[in-house]
């Protein structure tokens, strides 16, 4: 069955998806410890636990989704990279937005 | 055996290759507006999640240990639907039916234990009509329910049509189209743990 695969999108093998499963498990778990059990500022911990986000969504679309720069996924890289600065105007012009407006209303 | 070597005809046929390429591809740009309704959600939570009016926040309502029970069965859905992916290329029709179940179950399980925290919090009063909080709350992640609700139901027709007419080359894609959903919404998952409840719980 050499002549199985989709084109579209790759896909993986039994092992990459146990790396990605426990790679996700230990990067869910940690921050979850910290807020349960907080020991640190809870500043250091909001930004860590944002970065094991981050960390935790570039191995599920690695491993899981398989997004990489080979030239059969560079549209669906492409239209991400677009959807990125598209959420990226939508969120943090958001919040600007609303933020300038409850500081000129004086409701902060 | 014969759907396998019905199979293996169509695969050599590039016309089946590339429509099957364009499906898959033109399913992902929809995933990609997807997103986008999630970042406009998510933005409505993060510019509300903080007028509680005089209701509860975030803290004092979460229960994170269910959360974490919905999270591990996204996980593991995650892993169940990547193996059945694997027999798919593999062309092991029961097993993929066999994985879909699984993955099926779990990801019932998750609707289930998020339908029963949204009971307990209209029980107890906090609906979304008590605070834009809860609105802004309500909204975020019964979209994600939902969306996850609608891959159930995909599930049980993908099952069925590959226990009726095996693994032909558009049901090949379908599970394809399929598997980026149910992985994109695992993604969406991962934030709105972080940002709804743990931030939640840490800031409340």
């Amino acid at each position: 069955m050499d002549n199985s695969h989709i084109a579209g999108a790759a896909h993986g093998t039994y092992k990459s998806y146990l790396i990605g499963f426990i790679l996700s498990v230990v990067l869910t778990v940690i921050p979850f410890w910290m807020v349960m059990h907080p020991t640190m500022a809870p500043s250091t911990i909001a930004i860590s636990i944002l970065g094991f986000a981050v960390v935790q969504v570039l191995v599920h679309l690695y491993f899981f989704l398989h997004l990489n720069t080979s030239s059969e996924q560079r549209w669906n890289l492409v239209a991400f990279a677009y959807t990125f600065i598209l959420i990226l105007f939508i969120v943090v012009g958001s919040l600007w937005i609303m933020h300038n407006l409850g500081y000129n209303m004086m409701l902060d | 055996m014969t759907t396998d070597v019905l199979d293996n005809v169509n695969t050599h046929e590039h016309a089946h290759h590339d429509a099957s390429s364009t499906r898959v591809f033109g399913f992902w740009i929809y995933i990609m507006s997807d997103c986008i309704l999630f970042a406009a959600l998510f933005a409505t939570f993060a510019v509300l999640g903080h007028n509680y009016a005089g209701g509860p926040t975030g803290k004092e309502i979460f229960e994170l240990d269910g959360v974490l029970i919905e999270t591990f069965c996204l996980l593991f859905s995650s892993i169940t639907y990547g193996f059945a992916m694997v027999a798919m290329n593999n062309g092991q029709r029961q097993l993929v039916i066999l994985w879909l179940a699984i993955t099926f179950l779990l990801g019932a399980g998750f609707v289930g234990l998020e339908l029963n925290e949204f009971s307990h919090l209209i029980a107890e009063g906090h609906s979304w009509q008590q605070s834009a909080f809860l609105s802004s709350f309500f909204a975020l992640v019964s979209t994600h329910g939902l969306h996850v609700s609608c891959g159930l139901i995909w599930m049980i027709f993908m099952m069925i049509h590959v226990y009726r007419y095996g693994l032909t080359e558009l049901n090949k894609s379908r599970l394809m189209c399929l598997s980026l959903f149910w992985h994109f919404l695992d993604i969406i998952w991962i934030f709105v743990f972080t940002f709804v409840y743990l931030l939640g719980v840490l800031n409340g």
